[in-house]
């Protein structure tokens, strides 16, 4: 058991290796600065699929709404942007150019970018345990709870664009520095590109983890039979909460790479079709394993951006038929395909 | 008088108007194996239901000091009353050694849970060789036979430390020896426990009974020994009366077939 549990420790510590030569090392020689900075995005999409893998693959909620973590961290970090570009006790140029140049109280804690940085934690982990517990110790599921989450992510971006203090329909952008290093800067954009890369690996360790403790077999467990869990003393609505907010602080981690990354956000990155988004990269890649789902994010951003360049009215179709023929053929995801064939060739020597 | 019982008084249950138990008493000392017997419908599932908090009820419930009515399904088990259901509800994707761990978890702190098992825990080795699993700890739940599967469900409720064993029908579907096995089980754990056994196995509660009461219709027809109950005129028109019904059933079947 224990040289077992051993062996697999190196084989992970093998893998953030390899990950990490390849994102840290290979790739930034590789590719250009525009490619680069792709990747980065793609990734920050990654880190939200790492969470959509936990709470949909292993513990059966179907997470339509991860936009809304997701506009959370992004929001958050975009205000602190703003504001430390407006320099102290400055404001931001949009509320002056559009506004009546007046900075709401609520702006204020994102002053400070240790703060921003612990609210960007904090946030979501109230809201998804908050709703989180409402919602599972109600015992409600399945179809029920998918509902619930993507009308969540649709009023959180209708009342997004209702806020003209955050930038309405416009959102949030031109920002010019990081903590403090100019944006413009290629060697600050790979700094971030390594950020985001070091973020992603540590959240799949987290995972791999939890994964393989007790907490991954009871989260199992109250997927497949929540009622006999309830016998074994478990409350079924505390181990699903969990599992939530760990993916709700991924998401929101994950928006708040995003925003230095790509310059911007706006109600139009958070609602519900950026939601689907997110969910479509993890059923294709595999939801209950480990790498599927990051794999599956990683390859769907890259063959919209390659497709979308090529044949620009194309992608909605592809991702369509994609999402079609993985979840009728390969419900397993294409992380499935290996045991698949496995199973395949097998079968002749059986018979 | 001992410390642990279980004692249940005036129980109702009522389904949409539907009163499927009624002033329903019983009183199960530590150490006893009580018997829960009765014709179809009389309500024994239902009373179990209501013990470990599956359905409303009205009365009242208490074991030992503890009311157990208005608790939820989770509290009243780390109270230490465990159950097990009609059709085994093991986790068949886990192995025998994983649906024991998951088991013990209540006794856990929730910090642990982010660990990884590493050794078995001495209740865990305990309860595999007093259920005879041992050999099959790596074995998938689902690969288990029938009557393997119904004592690993009774090894879960060992290692979760359930005070109280509420068992429904535990030897149905199973083999003459499975069911002797079973019995012998039951009374090797027994003494420190109170174990509840609903089953319409007659013979099985003649082998292993130490007492018995009998449901008819929602009620308590009667209670003792077996031999008291065997004797009371009102358990055998009860029972006459289901066995000519069954009677009758079975003829029915093989008119149909014959036709």
């Amino acid at each position: 058991m224990i040289a077992l549990s051993r062996n697999e420790v190196a084989r992970m510590l093998m893998g953030v290796i390899l990950a990490a030569v390849i994102l840290l090392v290979l790739a930034p020689a590789v590719l250009s600065e525009f490619r680069l900075s792709l990747l980065a995005k793609f990734i920050c999409y990654a880190m939200v699929a790492v969470g959509i893998g936990l709470a949909w693959g292993k513990g059966g909620m179907l997470t339509l709404g991860q936009g809304v973590f997701f506009g959370l961290g992004a929001y958050m970090m975009a205000m602190h942007l703003k504001l430390s570009d407006a320099g102290p006790g400055g404001v931001p140029d949009f509320l002056t150019l559009y506004g009546d140049g007046q900075l709401p109280g609520w702006w204020l804690p994102f002053r400070s970018g240790g703060l921003t940085i612990v609210l960007i934690i904090v946030v979501p982990t109230l809201l998804a345990w908050g709703l989180g517990y409402a919602v599972f110790s109600r015992r409600v599921k399945g179809a029920y709870f998918a509902i619930l989450s993507q009308a969540l992510a649709a009023a959180f971006a209708i009342y997004l664009v209702g806020q003209t203090k955050i930038g309405g329909t416009n959102g949030l952008n031109g920002f010019r520095s990081f903590f403090g290093y100019r944006l413009a800067d290629p060697a600050n954009k790979q700094m971030l590109f390594t950020i985001a890369s070091v973020l992603l690996i540590v959240m799949v360790v987290v995972v791999w983890q939890l994964y393989r403790s007790r907490y991954g077999e009871l989260l199992v467990a109250v997927r497949d039979q929540e009622e006999r869990v309830r016998f074994l003393g478990y409350d079924p609505a505390q181990v699903k909460v969990f599992a939530y907010v760990v993916a709700a602080v991924m998401a929101s981690v994950g928006g708040a790479m995003f925003v230095p990354i790509v310059g911007i956000v706006s109600p139009s990155e958070v609602g519900v079709v950026p939601s689907i988004g997110f969910l479509i990269g993890v059923a294709i890649g595999g939801r209950a394993t480990l790498l599927g789902p990051v794999l599956g994010a990683l390859g769907v951003a890259y063959a919209e951006t390659t497709l979308s360049e090529n044949f620009p009215s194309f992608w909605t179709y592809f991702q369509g038929a994609l999402f079609i023929v993985v979840i009728a053929f390969l419900p397993g995801g294409l992380a499935s395909l290996g045991s698949l064939v496995r199973r395949l060739r097998r079968q002749p020597q059986e018979v | 008088m001992q410390k642990d019982y279980l004692q249940v008084r005036d129980l109702h249950v009522e389904f949409d108007g539907f009163v499927a138990v009624q002033k329903v008493d019983l009183t199960i000392f530590q150490g006893d194996l009580r018997f829960l017997i009765g014709p179809n419908g009389a309500g024994k599932t239902t009373v179990v239901d209501a013990i470990t908090g599956l359905v409303p009820s009205t009365g009242s419930i208490e074991y030992g000091s503890t009311r157990l009515n208005q608790l939820k399904v989770h509290q009243i088990v780390r109270l230490g009353i465990g159950r097990t259901f009609q059709t085994a509800s093991i986790f068949e994707q886990l192995t025998v050694l994983q649906n024991l761990d998951i088991a013990a978890g209540i006794h856990r702190t929730r910090r642990s849970l982010l660990r990884t098992r590493r050794e078995t825990a001495p209740q865990i080795e305990e309860a595999l060789e007093i259920i005879g699993l041992a050999d099959l700890r790596d074995r998938k739940g689902g690969e288990l036979a029938h009557g393997q599967r119904q004592w690993l469900e009774i090894g879960m409720l060992l290692v979760q430390d359930a005070k109280v064993l509420l068992l429904d029908e535990p030897v149905a579907g199973m083999s003459h020896d499975e069911r002797q096995a079973t019995g012998e089980l039951l009374q090797r754990i027994g003494p420190d426990r109170t174990i509840v056994v609903v089953e319409h196995d007659m013979d099985f509660m003649r082998s292993f009974a130490q007492s018995v009461t009998v449901l008819a219709q929602g009620s308590v027809l009667s209670e003792g020994t077996v031999a008291e109950v065997q004797s009371d005129p009102r358990v055998q028109e009860v029972y006459l009366g289901h066995a000519a019904t069954e009677a009758a059933r079975q003829a029915m079947a093989a008119d149909k077939e014959a036709i």
